[in-house]
């Protein structure tokens, strides 16, 4: 059961997409004008496939996984493409349609577990409130099933710590009661922003393993954004890597671990020791990723490229290579970046 | 919990010590009760007899004790103006004044909240932008300056509501109580309102900030993802969430009511502690002034102490600081 659904899957027969995201955009509307915060990212997601989400800090991973569950804050507004789920568009349902949605089929969890629960509710309510809006059963019912879900996510003595307050619980506790709120409605794709981040080093990969556990065994997609690319090298399918909130490469994690084909992915993996198998010293991308609105008109990476050409000043789109989509004029050939 | 309220208990006594400490030194110290009882012609025999009957002669740390104990049985000797004892005379204005802050309380919370969830969640719109301007007036223009508008429209140019008094009361031995009559009832509404104003202005003012504030953090934006209902959101988890700075406000605007019941009184002629406080200071009445500050000081006292209570019932989280340290792992 191990086996990844998605490459079985994709072995046979090709499956529908669970997710598929087109030529997205996000501006943010500010009094100097707007800023476009995402620009044309697609990408899809089969279902119950792990994507990793990978870039920079401002990239727009977070706005990403916002864009998908609706909850993107103003001043921000998609202002072109399209999101598909579950073969129906859900970037322009009305907010209560959209709300059944969320929590529902697409739910999300959030960077800080410490602050994610109603410090002044019982946890074992706020995962009965969850159950009780979105599924028709008694509240009888839904507190077994909140139970039978502390258990599941590893809570020790579940029957007295559901009536616990969220300060009774560890940071570590906390977020895998945020998993269980998350996966309380059975949703078929869960949005993870940097589920781990906040969380003590020595319980980070145990969490990111209750999660990917948790949704394997329900055939749940993650979006995973982190911007840990080793995180991504143990848990994900494959990876998706932003750039100045473009895609700039997706494709499966062993390939584009073994010969990425953007010169700033190639980058980010060698600035990573556990992943720099080639064991060449470390390096280190010089400049910083351009701020919204100042991005350049060709590929954005250009200005910190040592491999610009002048084909450069001209947009790249992401092209197929392999089992891979790149958008680098320079992608057919194999980059070890020094 | 317990000891919650033990620590307040301790502490509220020694307030009461410190009020009534203030209260024994004008008691003491302003004006010479024996001049202010007896008739101009009494014989230097029946000043001495006096001054003696009342324990004037006494050290005066014995004397403050004395008061203490006294005040403690709710004894605070005789009114001077009229020869009445002073707690008889303030048991008989208390119910005036109780009921009408507890109707601009009540008013200030049952309107005020849901003014303020509304300006918080709907920021922007007309009729938010509406109750915005109308609790700025309410929170700059005085309460006299109202109570008198208030008079001018309804009693004299409408005749809807009476100018002044408390109308036909019933007496219910203990307590006499506006309530039951019509003409009461209609005596009520705009004395509370005037002195309501403020306060519901003051509240909405603060659950709008406090909403907001709340509105922004991390949990509300992972309510949302679960996909809660707006009122969940809003009202479960946003307005709960306020509520400790509401809880603590009210608490002090309740005592502010209090003070304020002083002006709204003298406005409407209403028969309460406030309009009493105001005619002793007149007449010099130093027991009956020294019993209000007294009395007054243990309702603040009491409301505090219901504050905290609120605290420990509604945030969880308090009762584990009070005791120091906590069960988490
Ligand atoms: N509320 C907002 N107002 C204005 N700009 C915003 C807002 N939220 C995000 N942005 C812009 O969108 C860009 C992408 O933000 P996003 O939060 O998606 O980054 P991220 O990739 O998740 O970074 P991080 O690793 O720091 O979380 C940022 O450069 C930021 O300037
Ligand atoms: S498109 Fe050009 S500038 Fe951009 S990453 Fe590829 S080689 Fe570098
Ligand atoms: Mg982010």
């Amino acid at each position: 059961m191990n086996q990844p659904l998605a490459r079985q899957a994709s072995a046979e027969r090709p499956v529908a997409p669970l997710l598929t995201v087109r030529g997205l955009s996000v501006e943010f509307v500010t009094r100097r004008g707007s800023s476009r915060a995402l620009d044309r990212v697609s990408f899809d997601m089969a279902p119950g496939e792990i994507l990793g989400l990978v870039g920079e800090s401002g990239a727009g991973k977070s706005l990403s996984g916002n864009a998908i569950i609706g909850l993107i804050d103003p001043p921000g507004h998609v202002v072109e493409g399209e999101i598909n789920f579950e073969g129906k568009r859900i970037d322009n349902l009305a907010p209560n349609q959209m709300r059944r949605l969320r929590g529902r089929r697409i739910a999300a969890i959030f960077q800080d577990p410490l602050t994610s629960l109603d410090p002044l509710m019982r946890i074992g309510d706020q995962i009965t409130e969850t159950i009780l809006t979105h599924l028709s059963m008694s509240r009888a019912a839904a507190r077994a099933r909140a139970l039978e879900l502390l258990k599941a996510v590893g809570i020790p003595a579940p029957e007295v710590r559901i009536d616990h307050y969220p300060h009774q619980f560890s940071g570590g506790m906390r977020q895998r009661v945020v998993i269980a709120l998350a996966v309380c409605a059975d949703p078929k794709l869960i949005i993870a922003d940097e589920p781990t981040t906040a969380l003590d080093v020595s319980i980070q990969a145990q969490i990111t393993a209750l999660l990917k556990t948790m949704c394997r065994e329900h055939g749940t997609a993650i979006l995973l954004v982190t911007h840990d690319m080793g995180v991504i090298a143990d848990t994900a399918d494959r990876v998706a890597v932003m750039y100045a909130g473009r895609l700039v490469e997706i494709g499966p994690i062993e390939e584009v671990l073994r010969s990425p084909r953007h010169v700033y992915t190639a980058g980010l993996i060698g600035s990573i020791p556990s992943l720099n198998r080639r064991r060449e010293r470390l390096v280190q991308i010089d400049g910083s990723m351009p701020r919204p609105g100042a991005v350049p008109s060709g590929c954005a990476f250009a200005p910190r490229c040592p491999k610009r050409i002048l084909k450069c000043d001209e947009r790249p789109e992401l092209m197929p290579f392999g089992n891979s989509q790149v958008a680098c004029w320079r992608a057919e050939e194999s980059h070890s970046y020094v | 919990m317990l000891l919650l309220i033990i620590k307040r208990m301790a502490n509220a006594i020694f307030v009461i010590l410190a009020v009534s400490l203030l209260a024994f030194t004008i008691f003491k110290f302003l004006g010479d009760p024996v001049q202010l009882m007896l008739n101009p012609q009494a014989t230097q025999q029946e000043r001495d007899q006096l001054t003696e009957r009342l324990g004037l002669n006494d050290p005066v740390p014995v004397q403050f004790a004395k008061f203490v104990f006294n005040a403690a049985r709710g004894e605070f000797g005789m009114s001077y103006r009229n020869q009445m004892p002073v707690m008889e005379v303030i048991a008989q204005r208390f119910p005036a004044t109780f009921e009408l802050v507890l109707v601009s309380s009540v008013m200030a919370l049952l309107i005020g909240l849901p003014l303020g969830v509304f300006a918080a969640i709907r920021g922007g719109t007309v009729m938010a932008r509406v109750f915005h301007l109308i609790s700025m007036i309410g929170v700059s223009v005085p309460a006299f300056v109202i109570g008198i508008l208030l008079i001018l429209v309804f009693s004299i140019e409408l005749k809807w509501l009476p100018a002044f008094g408390r109308g036909k009361v019933v007496d219910l031995g203990f307590w006499t109580t506006g309530f039951l009559t019509p003409s009461g009832r209609a005596a009520l509404v705009m004395p509370s309102i005037s002195l309501a104003l403020f306060q519901i202005s003051f509240i909405m003012r603060l659950v709008t900030a406090e909403m907001l504030e709340v509105l922004r953090t991390d949990f509300i934006r992972f309510a949302k993802a679960r996909g809660l209902k707006a009122r969940a959101i809003y009202f479960r988890h946003g307005l709960r969430n306020c509520m400790m700075p509401v809880v603590t406000m009210t608490g002090m605007l309740i005592g502010d009511l209090i003070a304020f019941t002083l002006v709204t009184e003298i406005v409407f002629q209403w028969p309460g502690m406030g309009f009493l406080f105001v005619q002793s200071v007149q007449y010099v009445d130093i027991p009956v002034m020294a019993a209000y500050l007294m009395i007054v000081c243990c309702i603040f006292i009491t409301i505090n102490l219901i504050v905290d209570l609120i605290y420990v019932v509604v945030d969880p989280r308090v009762d584990q600081l009070v005791r120091g340290g906590g069960n988490g792992h």
